[in-house]
């Protein structure tokens, strides 16, 4: 065959697919292969027998671990319906106001990013806790179980669902407004049959998505859920607590499928929200109007108040010696070696992991997305490899995590004698957030002229030299942004790696867990203190970075 | 004239030395059929515009050459070296883009000596073929700026000066200048057709611009759906279209649905008229006739080819003013004649005038009926 011969000919083609095919066997291995290991886990016995749905008979048959189930989705559902309708008027008046002090009440709402979710948990235990100053407010209810889960996980998801709203209310075709204002139609009617249809997309989206991050997480429940058991812990306690790994599966797949649900009714919300906003829109101007501004900005004062509250409380608290009994300054709750025989090591190992999953998730995303979006050879690699990176947003961190487990723990397995290793943590951390960072890389590539590859090719210059001086040097705020991404994310996570660290490899993030566990909520609150001062230090020296990479490095980019 | 048909007076449409030869080229897009069945021969040092209106297949033919888009089926040869399954790094060619397609990061000389560099050539080698290449296409102090600094034509000219630096067999141009704003694309299309005659390079431009075409190009390839309708020099592509889609594409054109009555005679509504030539049409079959607005010519007196019309509308075009003329009887014709201003000026035309347009037999073309 012709096309054999020329394809030894062409060196570039098949240096790119070669690289495709390693990209592909390692995202099979990072992210297709573990969960795998819990689909097969979940049929299996204890002894690696198949056993079909024996696993789950025994799940439904269990009558705590099915009120988990119950549990975890009422409470999951009043968090969407709380937070939803709450980050919809922020998100108004973010985008349809001109309140004062937008910019700064959108960064006062992602604060709660920065943080282990757990961290809102332990600033709530010392409002309403035992020793809470505010315990009476809940009239005799204990803030410990449910009360404590939902209004945790509203600060938690406040952020995420925030930025769904924002981009939805901001596709507006102002002139849409013009022409309702042009016909004498009253403001609540123009809401009701402009505003809200435009947004509806983003509003389920953002249900979706709330719902998601609520049922899968584990930090909040561990640390303020006491008696009330949901499925992110019963998962965590049948691994960790009982070792009854088929069970474990079989509770990670139910998590699984709201995750899966969640995924595919987003994808066809965002395909339905492009379409809503045609090329010839022209952007909404919001007008001044001062009653409208003013009632807006007191409910922004309102809840930024609450989620810089959130985060100040652990913070003060960090700080105090003997809640609420004595309330001198001191720093011997940042002496960790009195908590944790770790000590300081634990948040060390939680840099050096961050860094490295930096680092490396960058590189290897950013080379995956350029493969894909700007090579020509083997289409069917470049779409198995999209598919792959694609599959992690569908995946909780904490279903993956239980995958690892699974995979990594296999006796079979040769790469066993990473388990517990700075490795695999990183491999971990790498596969779940990698869906956000291959977006952004494709997105930026998308905007970089499809033709530098041909002007490349009829130059003779092959392609890898013109993603070194060309396509990185232009994408360098994405990479940026990517790394910064990956960074701030493997400092603040806890439920995929807390099966999977090690003796010596223990994070900052579940040192909280093991702290607050010991009752050393203090020193809990030291650590998670330490990590948001972290991850907003990377952030501010991201933004200034930011600022030298445009003023001094790409100067070509003025005119 | 185009020099290689200049000197085969014998063939004038076959170069004697083919530089570029496609071969039954085909490329599909999964059930679209982009190319069918494409053969085109392409002479050493020729200007050819590939011709056609937007997805009729010009670019992926152009893309084919380069070797971006591989084609389905078929062979490209180059200098009598068959590159057909090459990857485009053998090709020897270089390349232009609409978008300019210039490094954004690099400076122009930077984007310039982009392919020298990596032949590793001498700095100062790379140095003073830059200077060169600028000074070529008339930007020499240019060459420390970056390309978000210079205009639209700026970046076009080096973009040029980039596919010319490694002194390739061949120029591919597509769509060079539909980005440009008009009065740059008037200059440059003269730029860029002197350049070329120095440098005596095979061209091949892309183009939906009829009027690009037929003012650049030694020859012209008009394209549709897929397959080439003609090839010819822009004379013969103007004058004598070979289908009614070329006329209608190159130039604008009157069509008139008729059947042949004799040899020459077509029947046109209630009107006779008479063609120079109609090879291969015998009586009772359908034709169309094609006629060129500026072709028409209003006269004095009756005689053949001559019909009683009435003018209903005048469109004022700058240099010339183009007639609607409507014809009488139960079936009244409908043509467009462009007058020249001072035409205009002479017989103060207007609109319900009758008059009697004349329709030369020479220059009426015939087609076959268009289904």
């Amino acid at each position: 065959m012709s096309a054999n011969a020329s394809f030894t000919r062409d060196r570039e083609a098949r240096v790119a697919t070669l690289l495709l095919a390693g990209l592909a066997f390692l995202l099979v291995l990072l992210i297709a292969v573990p969960l795998w290991s819990l689909l097969s886990k979940s049929v299996q016995n204890s002894n690696g027998q198949f056993v079909g749905l024996a696993n789950f008979a025994r799940y439904i048959s269990t009558p705590a671990l099915v009120a988990s189930l119950w549990n975890s989705i009422w409470v999951s559902s009043l968090v969407a319906l709380i937070v939803v309708p709450l980050a919809f008027l922020y998100a108004y008046a973010l985008t349809r106001s001109r309140m004062p002090g937008r910019g700064l009440f959108m960064a006062v709402a992602m604060t709660p990013l920065f943080a282990p979710s757990l961290l809102s948990a332990i600033s709530l235990i010392y409002i309403f806790g035992n020793q809470g100053f505010l315990k009476s407010w809940l009239f005799g209810a204990s803030i410990y179980g449910p009360v404590g889960i939902v209004l945790a996980e509203a600060v938690y998801c406040f952020p995420h669902a925030l930025m769904i709203m924002v981009t939805a209310l901001r596709l507006a075709d102002g002139r849409l407004y013009e022409v309702a204002e042009a016909l004498g139609t009253s403001k609540s009617r123009v809401f009701f049959t402009v505003t809200l249809p435009g947004a509806r997309y983003g509003l389920i989206s953002a249900i979706f998505v709330v719902f998601t991050l609520v049922i899968t997480d584990f930090g909040i429940p561990k640390v303020i859920g006491g008696q009330f058991n949901v499925l992110a812990t019963d998962a965590y306690k049948q691994i960790v607590g009982q070792q009854n790994f088929e069970m474990g599966a079989v509770v990670g797949l139910i998590l699984l499928l709201p995750a899966i649900f969640a995924f595919f009714v987003d994808r066809q919300v965002q395909k339905k929200q492009v379409a809503l906003l045609s090329a010839r829109a022209v952007p909404y101007e919001p007008k001044p109007n001062a009653k409208r501004d003013f009632a807006l900005l007191a409910f922004c004062l309102l809840i930024g108040g609450l989620l810089i509250g959130m985060l100040g409380m652990a913070i003060w608290a960090s700080f105090i010696r003997y809640w609420p009994y004595n309330l001198t300054f001191t720093l011997n709750n940042y002496n960790f070696a009195n908590f944790d025989p770790q000590g300081w090591g634990a948040y060390l190992t939680s840099l050096k992991m961050a860094g490295l999953t930096a680092i490396f998730g960058t590189a290897i995303v950013f080379v995956g997305a350029y493969l894909v979006e700007k090579t020509k050879p083997s289409p069917f690699l470049r779409g198995f490899v999209h598919f792959l990176a694609m599959l992690p947003m569908a995946v909780p961190g904490l279903v993956l995590g239980l995958g690892y487990v699974f995979f990594v723990n296999a006796p079979w397995n040769p790469l066993n004698i990473f388990y517990g290793t700075l490795t695999v943590l990183v491999a971990n951390t790498v596969a779940h957030f990698y869906t956000v960072a291959h977006i952004t890389a494709v997105t930026q590539l998308k905007q970089i002229d499809a033709e530098f590859e041909s002007v490349s090719a009829s130059l003779k210059v092959p392609f890898w030299v013109t993603f070194r001086r060309v396509t990185v040097p232009i994408s360098l705020p994405a990479v940026l942004d990517i790394a910064v991404y990956l960074f701030v994310n493997a400092l603040t996570t806890v439920s995929a790696v807390i099966f999977l660290y090690g003796p010596t490899t223990k994070l900052a993030s579940i040192a909280i867990v093991h702290m607050d566990e010991m009752g050393a909520v203090a020193a809990a609150a030291a650590m998670a203190t330490c990590i948001v001062f972290t991850a907003m230090a990377v952030k501010l020296l991201h933004l200034a970075l930011d600022r030298l990479v445009f003023a001094r490095f790409q100067a070509w980019r003025k005119r | 004239m185009p020099n290689n048909a200049a000197m085969t007076s014998e063939a004038p449409r076959a170069p004697e030395r083919s530089f570029l030869s496609i071969r039954s080229l085909t490329k599909s897009f999964g059930p679209f059929q982009a190319l069918k069945s494409i053969d085109l021969e392409i002479g050493e040092g020729e200007f050819v515009c590939f011709l056609g209106p937007s997805g009729c297949g010009k670019t992926t033919l152009l893309r084919a050459i380069a070797g971006l888009d591989r084609q389905t089926g078929g062979s490209i040869s180059l200098r009598g070296k068959d590159v057909s399954n090459a990857p485009p790094s053998q090709r020897d060619f270089g390349i232009v883009f609409q978008s300019y397609a210039l490094f954004p990061n690099l400076t122009v000389a930077d984007n310039v000596g982009y392919g020298l560099v990596n032949q590793k050539k001498p700095r100062d080698m790379i140095n003073a073929r830059v200077t060169e290449l600028l000074a070529l296409v008339g930007l020499p102090d240019q060459a420390s700026k970056y390309p978000a600094q210079l205009s639209g034509g700026q970046q076009q000219r080096v973009a040029l000066a980039r596919a010319l630096a490694t002194s390739p067999g061949l120029l591919l141009l597509d769509e060079p200048l539909s980005a440009l704003d008009a009065r740059v694309r008037l200059r440059l299309r003269e730029e860029i057709r002197a350049l070329q005659r120095r440098l005596g390079v095979t061209t091949i431009m892309v183009t939906h611009d009829q009027e690009e075409a037929l003012s650049m190009a030694e020859r012209i390839v008009v394209m549709n759906h897929g397959v080439i309708e003609q090839v010819g020099t822009p004379e013969e592509v103007y004058a004598r279209p070979a289908t009614a889609f070329v006329a209608d594409f190159v130039g604008r054109m009157t069509f008139l649905s008729g059947v042949m009555e004799g040899a020459t005679l077509v029947r046109v509504g209630d009107q006779a008229l008479r063609v120079a030539e109609a090879p291969g049409f015998s009586a009772g079959q359908k034709v169309e006739l094609g006629l060129r607005p500026e072709a028409v010519r209003l006269v004095e007196g009756a005689g053949e080819n001559r019909l009683s019309m009435r003018i209903t509308e005048l469109e004022y075009l700058g240099s010339f003013v183009r007639a609607t003329l409507e014809g009488e009887g139960a079936s009244p014709l409908t043509l467009l004649a462009d007058l020249p201003f001072n035409v205009m000026q002479d017989r103060a035309y207007a609109p319900g005038q009758a008059v009697i347009a004349e329709l030369p037999a020479s220059a009426l073309r015939i087609f076959s009926a268009r289904t």
